[in-house]
């Protein structure tokens, strides 16, 4: 097992992650590019030209690259645990000069940038235990112009999931053309405030165009989705008639006294990569 | 209506501008973000002519390349950041075209109509695209102080576009009517 390869294969992660879109997100931005027209049609083709130029010159297809942030999910007979921070860390200055990456950690209090895309806190990762030998690594680069339009709703419960639905169409309304539409957005329900936002960041990895799994849900993702495209935003706020690409919803039990939405937008740029690391140091990214 | 553009564009141009028109502009633009129109506003002698140049609100992702700066991506960043400066800018520095993404609010549309500008959009994430228009980067000031995002960048660019004129020296936005 070799520390560098691994880092390596963090540097392979991250650069796929920034400059090569997925799929789902692509193929729904295909799907706009069908339906719009006149000035949305053009915002659509410049972004779609934009990735293809990103994927065949391999650089990032943002001048954005994000907070790194990192979903691990640990197999808990993995024999290096201990080691994984430290790969993710260092695989994350290395990209910072190899792929290249934008510094884009600031202290807050002394408005000074680290230069190498860490510092306190950041790389932020997510972690998760279960079982295995393996461990799965998301890389999910976060770009502060949709990170911006974050929101947390302390909703009374009153106003029932009807409520939580005005909430979540009146706040992308209100975001316009700021987190770069064609969005996808996620909504945590319940919890407490800073689950239902952990939430709804974990419900941006599922891939655009799969609904949640409970039928009931589904239905008000579609609902939702129907709802803000009406509102005309349109790609990059200029009008038109996708302003979502999708909407997915995560839940979590809440206490009687409180009803948490935490919305959280990602641009269009849904940038996402997964990479494996196996028991003996091999590694892949897909 | 589409046209194509010398920076500086001459006030006989701006005001033919309608929101919903096409722009592509060549010539020098340089990027400022807040810290910078902050820093600019504040200052009083700067060794550069921000009237001859757009001004594009981009936090650039650069590289240095045998000692030449090279620019690796460089789509706009969220202009309603701006808003709190702009108009003072646009007074001070003579600004006319804007490059930017998100829109900007009343303050700068009145600016924009009292002097003559206009704010332009560019497809926001596009970072890629914008930066093989770019053929040269001419300079860079204060990256020490406040680092690479926000540093101001001056860039030769040719055929940087399609810019969507959203708001016109005429007091209308297409931000407003969409709303």
């Amino acid at each position: 097992m070799e520390n560098e390869s691994i880092e390596d294969g963090i540097v392979a992660l991250i650069k796929k992650a920034e400059t090569d879109l997925s799929s789902d997100v692509v193929n729904a931005l295909k799907k706009a590019h069908k339906v719009e027209q006149g000035i949305a049609k053009t915002q659509i083709e410049t972004i779609l030209k934009n990735i293809d130029l990103a994927r065949k010159s391999g650089r990032p297809m943002c001048q954005d690259t994000g907070i790194q942030t990192f979903f691990v999910s640990i197999g808990i007979d993995f024999p290096y645990i201990d080691k994984i921070k430290e790969w993710i860390v260092n695989g994350v200055k290395k990209a910072t000069k190899e792929v290249p990456l934008r510094p884009n950690t600031v202290d807050p209090f002394l408005g000074k940038n680290h230069g190498d895309n860490t510092g306190e806190q950041i790389p932020y990762i997510n972690w998760d235990i279960n079982d295995g030998t393996d461990v799965k690594i998301i890389s999910f680069p976060k770009g502060g112009g949709s990170e911006n339009m974050s929101k947390l709703g302390m909703l009374k419960p009153g106003v029932g999931i009807e409520g939580v639905k005005d909430f979540v169409v009146e706040e992308m309304i209100k975001a316009g053309g700021n987190p770069c539409p064609p969005t996808v957005v996620g909504v945590g329900i319940g919890g407490g405030a800073d689950l239902s936002l952990k939430l709804g960041k974990k419900a941006l990895l599922r891939p655009v165009g799969i609904r949640h799994k409970d039928k009931t849900i589904a239905a008000i993702e579609k609902e939702l989705i129907e709802r803000i495209n009406k509102s005309g935003i349109g790609p990059m706020g200029l009008g038109g008639k996708t302003t979502v690409l999708d909407v997915h919803i995560e839940k979590a039990h809440r206490h009687p006294a409180s009803l948490p939405v935490g919305i959280v937008v990602q641009c269009w740029a849904d940038r996402r990569a997964e990479m494996i690391i196996h028991s003996d140091g091999t590694w892949e990214v897909k | 209506m589409e046209y194509h553009f010398d920076v500086p564009v001459s006030n006989e141009d701006i005001r033919k501008l309608k929101v919903g028109d096409i722009i592509y502009v060549s010539g020098k633009i340089f990027t400022a973000r807040d810290e910078a129109h902050h820093m600019m506003l504040e200052k009083d002698n700067i060794s550069f002519d921000p009237s001859e140049m757009a001004l594009f609100h981009c936090g650039p992702l650069m590289k240095k390349e045998n000692g030449k700066w090279k620019v690796v991506s460089a789509g706009p960043t969220t202009s309603s950041r701006m808003e709190i400066f702009e108009d003072k800018f646009i007074e001070k520095y003579g600004i006319n075209v804007i490059i930017g993404k998100g829109g900007m609010g009343e303050r700068t549309e009145k600016a924009l109509q009292k002097y003559g500008g206009v704010y332009t959009a560019y497809t926001g994430g596009a970072g890629a695209l914008a930066a093989d228009r770019v053929e040269e980067v001419l300079g860079v000031y204060w990256l020490d102080e406040l680092g690479m995002p926000e540093a101001v960048w001056i860039f030769k660019a040719k055929e940087f576009g399609p810019l969507v004129v959203a708001i016109d020296s005429h007091g209308k936005s297409i931000y407003r009517d969409i709303k």
